[in-house]
């Protein structure tokens, strides 16, 4: 109903706003600037592997090549669909579809971003098998079981690779929260179409986290086509 | 300068002289621009305070100013980028030729021997007038090795080489310092390089030998370690030969060229599947802790020693391309 | 020209609600200010502290007042201390917070609950790394360079690399705050040129905040693992390389130090066009030079590694760059001068500080030129020069600017003057007990005195008594604000709206300001600086 939509919008207006459009504007717009300073932070990872790589690159190639491509590449798709179930549900608030629509729209998100950190709990799970955890239990096998052509680099290799995806999962967690909370929110009635910004932005902290996967993938898994099948 | 109130350290090397230049430059162009500023500041604050200038001028600004002192200060600052960039240029050449020192530099002190086998530690003697280049390596944490009258400093790293070089042209003694925190005692990590008239360095050098110049010395650790059994001087062994190796070019298995200095020697023996020589396999066991770092230099300084084989091999397919001139390190 | 709005009662900011949790769960951008206020003096005191043992260690040759292991514990902590938790919120987390909104006709900050989150993030890192150096203390250098920091010292380097790491994240999140605000929330009719120069060079400051504090968030994380599982990352016995961590700490730490003067910068053309009554020359300059200072910043890191390994190459660029990035600096500093021509100079206790900062700021900023001078740069490199420029700037140019920002805003703040002739003392103090300590360094470390040095050979030791003498001059010159700004608080005059017959927003609301700022949202319709069309009241009060 059209009086209640803008008396949700009117209740959740902040006192120093002057218009819910300036609210949303503004919230949209530090969100993008808190992205942006994720970007720095994953950034620093990203620099200190490339420079690794470019100087290691036959170390990086065997150590890539005990990844499991497969998983990797289903993570990937899981996380693509994932964020399109959240984008979906963006456009379900910002059009006013029913509050059950838009909630199991999140809720197919969340199962997700939960399959993606399952998987990769399989995958830290096999690493930690096979010693390729760095510290002083490391030990390194090549695919092939020939000896390994730069063992310590390897161990940076596997270093950036655990704290990389280890990041990322950290951050997967945290956008499993944020879209928890947001069901609940939904289900109580809080969005409108006037009044959606939440959704807008853990929309867009969601689909930044899947844009640092895509990343992530490549890097990580597919430097070499010799590869780990599981 | 006065001798009770010193503003600068004593000039003992050739660089000393021109370091100090730049620096008194700077000092008087500074001290001209400051002065400017500061009188400038005085003369405005005085001139137009509010009880004789009550009403202020509304001026936006100029165009013109803002260019001038946009401009100037640049053009000026090119000057002294210019200046220092040449003797920081001179400071990375060590000239060929020069007498080599090693140095290893641990928590908290410096090691040092000469080519000849002499080992000093937190001393450093040389002579005056010689072109001597420094080679460092630390075996635990980064240090600084700094010689306030010469005008020199370079960090010393573990697990890579660094080098400086001076040529001291008055004899003394001078302070060497630390100059990159380095723990606990990082300022007593402290000592002198004592520089001497030819004569008595080469008196010193004689007293002073007990060992095996450090290239013989070299040469005893390579067959300890059994690189003879692959880096063979006569044919092509399961290893490059190694003979004239030192600062030429090296083609590796992935494509890349490197130049082969004492960082890529050192890095051959503690870390070979790296750099791969192009033609062979990736079969060198790494030698990571198993040689020391007076060991490394001794062999680096081995290595080096190794002159240029009479004629080229024969086997072409493994054997890098002749060099055409010598790379000067 | 609006006229200034006097709210007839006394209700504002401060008594509009009583009771601790009225304060501690505020969302009021004035109250969080107060709160950072308390916070960052108590560090500032803190962080003295060790400067007070460190001075007085080095008052004779022989390491004899502490033990090494303790002395390398004061510096570190001295430096973690006033760089993280001190000099980087000073100016905005205070001022920046309390006047910003204010200034651009807000009522709040974008985001009031994030801005009180930043102070809870700053209150928890700073107490985890306070407890780091209760406990045993840290001593790797507030620089923390590998491999030391992650396989050789002793101390709690993981508790102060994490208190730093929360910190960082306030940082991160005022400048989030203040780059929104100032982009969203200006009032109708304040257009980016009317723009007082205090926000551009917040804004300016706030990006490097967004941009760089990331990278030493991870570079400290990355330290922490390396310490806890010996991942080997920064550790060339394990295959890492330690001059990748040099290069990814001074890539925040270059900007980090313009996160520090930009906000100082900002504060001192507040004051300098207010009692030169004029409007700032070249406007546009000022503000661009802001934003220069910024982007070039990012572009310099590698001038502290010019002896650290790197090729001959790359010091060539950074040290081209680094020339650059002093050029929009000088031209703030010819800018500034050129304001007070034809102006109308009154001498208050702000204009004081203001003038010590441009002087002070000058050599400090000239000395950053020899430094980045490579022939140069390796003979004073590590040594007491560096400290000495480095204290110029930071407290010369910084510390004295946060005063001055201080003495200028004290009645917005608190509704009281403090009293002028004890300030004009203080001010002097500072300046002499500052150049006293700190000149001597600039000898010294031409001398080839090193830094970080516990004992020192003989012949160092007049330099260092004078230094340490200086030393005890600024402590005085310090003391005593604390003490007549407490003081005022209870005996100070009433300040009225506008003491000091300022243009800006700030001004035209009440002393201190209602919780809302504003009666009603301002519309602009001056320029910045609008002096000309100011009423010339004559300052009736700090005189």
């Amino acid at each position: 109903m059209a009086t209640s939509d803008i008396q949700i919008a009117e209740r959740a207006l902040q006192h120093h706003f002057a218009d819910m459009e300036q609210q949303q504007e503004t919230s949209t717009f530090g969100m993008w600037m808190f992205l942006l300073t994720e970007i720095m932070f994953f950034g620093g990872l990203f620099t200190a592997y490339l420079v690794y790589r470019s100087s290691y690159y036959q170390a990086f190639v065997e150590g890539s090549q005990k990844m499991n491509i497969w998983l990797g590449a289903t993570n990937t798709a899981v996380l693509i669909c994932s964020s399109l179930t959240m984008a979906l549900a963006v456009r379900a608030a910002q059009t006013g579809k029913s509050k059950i629509f838009t909630a199991v729209l999140l809720l197919i998100t969340i199962f997700f971003g939960l399959g993606f950190l399952g998987i990769k709990a399989v995958e830290y799970h096999e690493h930690w098998h096979n010693h390729e955890f760095p510290g002083p239990n490391f030990h390194f096998e090549t695919i092939d079981k020939t000896p390994p052509v730069d063992a310590q680099h390897t161990e940076i290799y596997f270093s950036l690779y655990w704290a990389m995806t280890g990041l990322h999962a950290l951050h997967m967690v945290i956008g499993v929260g944020l879209v928890t909370w947001l069901i609940v929110m939904v289900l109580l009635g809080s969005y409108t179409p006037s009044y959606y910004s939440p959704v807008e932005i853990v929309g867009l902290y969601w689909h930044f986290v899947d844009l640092v996967w895509i990343y992530l993938f490549p890097l990580l898994y597919l430097i070499s086509k010799k590869h780990g099948g599981g | 300068m006065w001798q009770n109130f010193p503003l600068f350290p004593p000039r003992a090397s050739a660089l000393a002289w021109q370091v100090d230049g730049l620096y008194f430059l700077l000092i008087a162009v500074s001290a001209f621009f400051s002065l400017l500023i500061f009188l400038t500041i005085f003369v405005f604050a005085v001139k137009y305070r509010r009880e004789r200038h009550p009403h202020a001028a509304h001026i936006e600004g100029s165009l013109a100013l803002e260019l001038a002192w946009t401009l100037i200060p640049l053009g000026i600052c090119m000057i002294f980028f210019a200046w220092g960039s040449l003797i920081y240029f001179q400071e990375a050449r060590p000239p060929k030729g020069s007498m080599e020192i090693y140095c290893v530099a641990k928590q908290w002190m410096w090691k040092f021997e000469h080519e000849g086998g002499q080992r000093e530690i937190n001393q450093l003697h040389i002579p005056v007038g010689q072109d001597v280049k420094v080679i460092l390596s630390s075996q635990d944490v980064i240090h600084s090795f700094f010689v306030p009258a010469f005008r020199v400093k370079t960090d010393v790293l573990p697990g890579r080489y660094t080098a400086t070089w001076f040529r001291a042209t008055k004899p003394g003694s001078y302070h060497l310092f630390c100059s990159q925190y380095c723990g606990t005692q990082h300022s007593a990590m402290i000592g002198e390089v004592v520089v001497m008239d030819p004569v008595a360095f080469q008196t010193w050098l004689a007293n002073n030998t007990g060992s095996a110049t450090m290239a013989a010395s070299g040469a005893q650790t390579f067959t300890q370690l059994g690189c003879s059994g692959c880096h063979r001087s006569d044919i092509q062994g399961r290893g490059p030969s190694l003979a004239g190796l030192f600062s030429k070019p090296v083609q590796l298995e992935d494509g890349r060229t490197v130049v082969a200095d004492e960082n890529y020697i050192r890095e051959s023996i503690l870390n070979p599947g790296v750099k791969v020589v192009a033609g062979f396999k990736p079969i060198m066991p790494s030698y990571q802790g198993q040689v020391s770092e007076e060991n490394l230099a001794a062999l680096v300084a081995y290595i080096k020693s190794l002159a240029q084989p009479p004629q080229p091999q024969q086997s072409a397919s493994n054997r890098p391309p002749a060099p055409e001139t010598s790379k000067v390190q | 020209m609006a006229t200034a709005v006097q709210t007839v009662e006394r209700e504002n900011y401060l008594n509009s609600n009583y009771g601790i949790k009225s304060w501690l769960l505020t969302t009021d951008h004035k109250r969080i200010a107060i709160l950072y206020l308390i916070s960052i003096t108590a560090m500032f005191w803190i962080g003295g502290f060790f400067a007070m043992m460190i001075r007085l260690e080095l008052l004779t040759p022989a390491g004899d007042l502490v033990t090494s292991d303790t002395y390398n514990k004061l510096f570190t902590m001295h430096g973690i201390i006033m760089v993280f938790f001190f000099l980087i919120p000073s100016v905005p987390a205070v001022i920046g917070n309390f006047v910003i909104p204010i200034m651009v006709g807000a009522k709040d900050l974008a985001f009031p609950r994030v801005n009180l989150l930043s102070w809870y993030i700053y209150m928890a890192g700073a107490i985890t790394a306070l407890t780091a150096m209760v406990t045993g203390g840290v001593d790797t250098g507030w620089t923390f360079y590998t491999p030391f920091s992650t396989t050789y010292s002793n101390t709690h380097v993981i508790g102060a690399a994490i208190g730093i790491f929360i910190t960082g994240f306030s940082s991160i999140l005022t400048g989030l705050n203040f780059i929104v605000t100032i982009h969203r929330m200006r009032a109708p009719g304040l257009t980016w040129r009317r723009l007082p120069l205090f926000c551009w060079s917040n804004y300016a400051a706030a990006l490097i905040m967004v941009l760089g504090t990331p990278v030493i968030a991870i570079t400290l994380l990355l330290v922490a693992l390396e310490r806890a599982f010996n991942i080997g990352v920064f550790n060339p016995a394990l295959g890492g390389d330690p001059l990748l961590f040099q290069h990814l700490f001074w890539f925040y730490s270059h900007p980090a130090v313009y996160i520090m003067i930009l906000p100082g910068m900002g504060v001192i053309s507040e004051i300098v066009t207010c009692f030169s009554r004029k409007r700032v020359f070249g406007y546009e300059f000022v503000a661009l030079a802001s934003i220069a200072i910024a982007v070039l910043g990012f572009v310099v890191w590698a001038h502290h590694m010019f002896v650290a390994g790197i090729s001959v190459y790359a010091a060539l660029v950074f040290s081209l760059l680094s020339y650059l990035v002093a050029i929009p600096s000088a031209v703030k500093v010819f800018n500034w001068t050129a304001t007070m021509y034809k102006g109308s100079i009154q001498y208050n206790t702000p204009m004081l500080y203001a003038w010590g900062f441009i002087g002070l700021f000058t050599i400090g900023g000239l000395t950053g030129i020899f430094l980045a001078s490579l022939g140069l740069d390796v003979h004073v490199h590590d040594t007491y020069f560096v400290v000495a420029h480095f204290h110029y700037v930071m407290v010369g140019g910084m510390v004295m600017a946060y005063m001055a920002g201080l003495h200028f805003w004290w009645p917005k703040m608190t509704g009281r003057m403090y009293p002028e002739a004890w300030a004009k003392l203080s001010a002097l103090l500072v300046f002499v007990g500052f150049n006293t300590t700190f000149f001597p360094q600039f000898v010294l470390g031409y001398m080839g005195a090193p830094r970080r040095y516990h004992a020192y050979p003989p012949e160092f030791q007049v330099l260092n008594v004078l230094s340490t003498a200086g030393a005890s001059i600024l402590a005085v010159g310090y003391v005593l604000p604390m003490i007549y700004f407490l003081w005022s608080l209870r005996y100070g005059e009433q300040a009225p709206p506008n003491p000091w017959n300022a243009v800006g927003l700030e001004w035209m609301t009440s002393s201190p300001p209602p919780t809302h700022n504003f009666d009603e949202t301002p519309v602009v319709t001056w320029e910045a600086y609008d002096y000309e069309h100011q009423p010339q009241e004559e300052v009736t009060v700090g005189h």
